[in-house]
């Protein structure tokens, strides 16, 4: 069965998924004074101009705070599954852009920590009643594994 | 220019009320606080009165008496308050009115603040995705500064124990019953690291001042309290504020509470080394540690050792919330800020009763914080 998937919002990732083109966030820069936005903003909150271009924000960052969701949000304005899984979400550093929220993979605190290297995914948070999954960004941590450089196995 | 004292407070209880609307708790409220004065409704020339849930507070005049009373509705979040009391000084202080009133209430449903993301100018998405929650703020914002400053889950627990015991001795608070540092640690986690008994909830109730110009204070009362200076301010840009959805890298920029505690102490020309008595916005546990250094109280860090003292108690050194704050009071935002104020009132007259504080407490302070991103500050003196 093919899975059908939509984002939940036009214009906060780029979409649709292609091999080719990693996951990117779709922020904004200020055409005057360079201030990046997320989302996106004609505005610019520092220097009041009205003019700014899209940019695409990096994948990868650094977790600067977290904390996690234990009980179901008030809905509206969520509308996620009934049945609710606790979640975790943080402020990830994405260098010399801004700190982003969002919700994170791991919902698990003890495995989160502040500094971590976190990158950029989505995941469905809701899945409607034909069974289209509705889905949102989110920042995962990097397996310290996949993310070290090769070293010599240790003489054992 | 004239200053403006408070001559006269009242509260209404903080909890549950069913059937009473929250227009009949201000009146309570505001009967209370003419009485306190000595004056009677018609000799109050203007007033401002805020609530988050009632479209026309100054509707109140229903209650009190229609005499033309010119009397404004305020809103500013969790600063309502602060405002509130902020316009009904400024009246004074600038000769438009010789007796003015502060009045603040609200009646919220239970459980979490639940609102639509686009009233506070944030994108559908937000909310939809769970990340409309002003708790996940908190969290985040001592989980930082926990790591930043070695603050400890023990800390936490103890702060919220003591404002817990400060509202066993207060019969006008919500919750009433203590609870050991232990008990809290034991309560299930809502957003890690604080856990539901160290988060305020939303509830019911109101307050009142009638403030007038301090030439005219001794014709109502022996012990007026001065209001030394009102501050309010919002954030600036790279600050780390509720509801972001993301904010700038660079140089941390400070919370306006900051901002609005260094215009308070240099527009009263009092120091946080002066203050004998605080009342600071306590949403979770969390938020008491922070808000005693972002006042100026102490320095970052120092909160795990001054706790630990007892510092903050009823009888320690620098007392804080100790009518038990909003974790013992809950939180009607239009009247929260008043029923600070309506403490430290208590404290500097010396008739707080069990709660009372040792000594001549002469200077108060009172700090309000709430979304998107606003702090209120009032200092207050014999
Ligand atoms: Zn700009």
């Amino acid at each position: 069965m093919t899975t059908t998937q939509r984002p939940v919002t036009e214009g906060l990732f780029t979409w649709p998924p292609s091999a080719s083109e990693p996951l990117r966030l779709i922020g904004s820069e200020c055409t005057a004074c360079g201030l990046v936005s997320f989302p996106a903003a004609s505005d610019c909150v520092r220097c009041a101009s009205d003019e700014s271009k899209i940019r695409l924000l990096a994948d990868r960052g650094t977790l600067w705070t977290y904390t996690t969701q234990n009980f179901r949000p008030p809905s509206p304005p969520y509308d996620g599954p009934e049945t609710f899984e606790p979640y975790a979400v943080g402020y990830v550093e994405l260098a010399g852009e801004l700190l982003v929220e969002a919700r994170l993979t791991e919902p698990d605190p003890e495995k989160l920590r502040i500094g971590q290297d976190m990158r950029l995914t989505l995941v469905p948070y809701a899945v409607r009643d034909d069974g289209t999954e509705v889905m949102t960004f989110a920042f995962a941590p990097v397996e310290e594994s996949a993310q070290a450089e090769p070293v010599e196995e240790e003489a054992s | 220019m004239t200053e403006a004292v408070i001559i006269g407070v009242g509260l209404h209880p903080f909890g549950r009320f069913p059937g009473k609307p929250a227009m009949d708790m201000g009146a309570d409220a505001v009967r209370l606080a003419l009485a306190d004065a000595g004056v009677t409704w018609p000799q109050i020339q203007g007033g401002y009165v805020g609530s988050f849930e009632v479209a026309n507070p100054d509707a109140i005049v229903g209650k009190l008496g229609l005499t033309g009373v010119p009397l404004r509705g305020v809103f500013n979040g969790c600063a309502t308050a602060g405002t509130a009391v902020a316009l009904a000084a400024r009246a004074i202080e600038t000769g438009e009115h010789d007796l003015t009133i502060a009045i603040g209430l609200d009646k919220h449903p239970r459980g979490a603040f639940a609102a639509d993301p686009s009233v506070a100018g944030i994108p559908p998405w937000y909310g939809q995705t769970g990340l409309f929650l002003t708790t996940h703020f908190f969290g985040m914002k001592i989980n930082r500064y926990m790591h930043d400053h070695g603050i400890s889950h023990e800390t936490l627990a103890r702060v919220a124990s003591k404002n817990f015991r400060n509202a066993a001795g207060n019969e006008k608070a919500w919750r009433r019953t203590p609870l050991t540092p232990e008990e809290v640690l034991a309560s299930p986690v809502l957003n890690h690291p604080l856990r539901q008994y160290m988060y305020c909830g939303p509830d019911e109730g109101a307050a009142a001042l009638v403030l007038c110009r301090a030439d005219q204070a001794h014709k109502y009362t022996s012990t007026p309290v001065r209001i030394r200076s009102t501050s309010l301010r919002s954030r600036r840009l790279g600050a780390f504020e509720v509801q972001s959805p993301s904010f700038p890298v660079g140089e941390p920029v400070e919370s306006p509470t900051v901002d609005a505690s260094r215009e308070a102490y240099e527009r009263a020309g009092i120091g946080p080394e002066d203050v004998d008595v605080a009342q600071l916005q306590d949403t979770d546990a969390g938020s008491e540690i922070i808000h005693m250094a972002e006042n100026g109280l102490c320095k970052d860090g120092e909160q795990e050792r001054l706790i630990a003292e007892g510092a903050t108690e009823i009888g320690g050194r620098l007392p804080v919330n100790t009518d038990g704050g909003l974790l013992g009071n809950g939180e009607p935002i239009g009247a929260s800020g008043l029923r600070q104020i309506h403490e430290i009132v208590l404290q500097l007259r010396g008739t707080a009763g069990t709660r009372q504080i040792p000594g001549t407490p002469r200077v108060g302070y009172t700090h309000l914080y709430g979304a998107p991103g606003v702090s209120a500050v009032t200092i207050l003196s014999t």
